[in-house]
């Protein structure tokens, strides 16, 4: 019984939903857009990064990815606007604007 | 060949977990059911079962950590009474939204206050709305056979909730009684092993259990939860085949004592059924014609099942061994009068008290029972509705 849940939604009849609504299926927060609640946005100056990689594990959503380590992107389609990367860079590096951006 | 034994229900509870061995017991203790994890404990001790026993420190934990244990994918249950339940109430409905097929064994005692450590039903009917199955026993006898089926209705596909085995405290946990057990071998083929499709300890196959669910989902999973309580009638009658098959014991949702012919029906639930049977013996030679209705399974409610039972006779006692505080009667007068109206079985109906914490209910309060009923129907006795049997006035 795992669970596809790209076939489930807001139409989806009851009899159709799991047991439980329990996911029988991995990573699925990963399609859940929680991007989309964020009323303030950080900016990521990249000149002033100094690649320290402080705001990568404080990030309460795993949205500043890592690449050899190199801080990347910003994940916006995850990230809440929380704003704790932007308080913990000692360099400026991180800015928060308001709004989605 | 079955085993004949004399046990008290505690012992006879406590035996049949022996014999379906389950993989993990939380459990805290509290009168009258602080026996039934006693002897599994000592089972344990002794090498008879490898069931994981976890004492924790109250039963807000016991239930919780059965929930746990439960969706890793372990078999599952605790044992408590009165405050012991209360103290879970937040975690019974987690066990049953979660569709977890985990089992209770509840000897039923009074709720403080004034605190009392006696029989009536009012811990078990508190969790009337919890989403477990609820199952009560009339006798020793009954909560074993009833334990066995627990499992194999509980862990039906079409079921997947927890299931609730009650039994009446002191009066049934710890009187002794004759009893006839099944071989070891009987149960564990009836039972079988657990093995659930899908649960947490199970490398590759992740799962989210419990996650939250908004607005647009959670009214849904409701409805689910409602269908599968519903649907398990079917597998209550289903397993209880089974059982006779193995037993030569027959269980219904309800048992009908002498109810054929019966003018006047007393509706019971528990040990006291075996009382008023008693009573229905006496006036039965005496050429009166009553009978008892024992409910069996009280969740899923048999609504329909029990007005067409009920709807040959002139009137119905629905005796209750709870007080509901709600100005209107118990919860099986509600409920059962409720079910006569939906189903159009416009027979009389009269709601009684009776055995609060502990209170003697005996064969001549069942008889003046159905004294009262018959004066009703034949002489116009005017018959005071939701009334207490043996209250001092």
């Amino acid at each position: 019984m795992r669970t596809d849940i790209t076939k489930i939604d807001e139409k989806t009849p009851h009899q159709e939903l799991t047991e439980g609504l329990m996911v029988f299926a991995g990573g699925t927060s990963k399609l859940f857009n929680t991007g989309e609640w964020r009323t303030n946005t950080p900016i990521y100056y990249k000149d002033k990064c100094k690649q320290c990689l402080l705001c990568t594990p404080v990030c309460p959503d795993g949205c500043i990815p890592v690449k050899n380590s190199q801080r990347q992107e910003f994940d916006m389609d995850h990230c809440k606007g929380c704003g704790i990367c932007a308080a913990v860079c000692p360099f400026g590096a991180i800015e928060m604007k308001e709004g989605q951006q | 060949m079955a085993i004949k034994e004399r046990m008290s229900g505690n012992e006879a509870v406590a035996f049949a977990i022996r014999q379906v061995n389950p993989d993990v017991m939380p459990a805290f203790p509290i009168t009258p059911s602080t026996e039934i994890p006693q002897m599994v404990s000592t089972y344990i001790a002794n090498g008879e079962i490898d069931t994981e026993f976890i004492p924790v420190e109250s039963e807000h934990s016991s239930m919780s950590a059965v929930i746990g244990a439960e969706a890793a994918g372990a078999r599952s249950l605790t044992a408590t009474s009165s405050a012991g339940l209360a103290l879970m109430w937040e975690e019974l409905l987690l066990a049953a939204s979660n569709r977890l097929p985990c089992a209770l064994t509840l000897v039923n005692r009074t709720l403080s206050g004034p605190i009392n450590i006696n029989c009536d039903h009012s811990d078990g009917m508190g969790a009337r709305d919890t989403g477990w199955i609820q199952i009560y026993a009339e006798n020793n006898q009954e909560a074993y056979d009833n334990f066995i089926q627990a499992y194999p209705i509980a862990e039906d596909p079409r079921v997947h909730l927890p299931i609730m085995i009650c039994q009446d405290g002191f009066i049934t946990s710890h009187a002794v009684e004759n009893i006839e057990l099944l071989e070891d071998e009987i149960v564990k083929d009836f039972v079988g092993e657990y093995q659930p499709e899908e649960f947490l300890l199970n490398p590759g196959k992740p799962v989210s259990v419990g996650p939250y669910s908004v607005s647009n989902y959670a009214m849904e999973a409701k409805k689910n939860q409602e269908d599968a309580l519903e649907r398990s009638s079917e597998v209550i009658l289903e397993v209880a085949k089974k059982f006779a098959a193995v037993s030569g014991r027959e269980y219904g949702l309800f048992e009908e004592y002498r109810t054929e012919d019966a003018d006047y029906i007393i509706l019971i639930m528990g040990s006291a059924a075996g009382t008023a049977k008693e009573a229905v013996d006496e006036l039965r030679e005496q050429g009166k014609k009553v009978g008892v209705l024992k409910l069996r399974v009280f969740r899923p409610f048999p609504a329909k099942e029990i007005a067409q039972a009920l709807k040959g006779c002139k009137a119905v006692a629905v005796l209750d061994r709870c007080e509901s505080y709600n100005g209107n009667g118990g919860p099986l007068g509600s409920e059962v009068t409720a079910a006569l109206f939906r189903e159009k079985v416009m027979i009389e109906a009269v709601n009684y008290i009776y055995g609060l914490a502990g209170r003697d209910f005996t064969v001549s309060d069942a008889t003046g029972v159905f004294q009262e009923l018959e004066d009703m129907v034949e002489q116009g006795k005017e018959v005071e509705q939701y009334q207490y049997i043996r209250l001092r006035k």
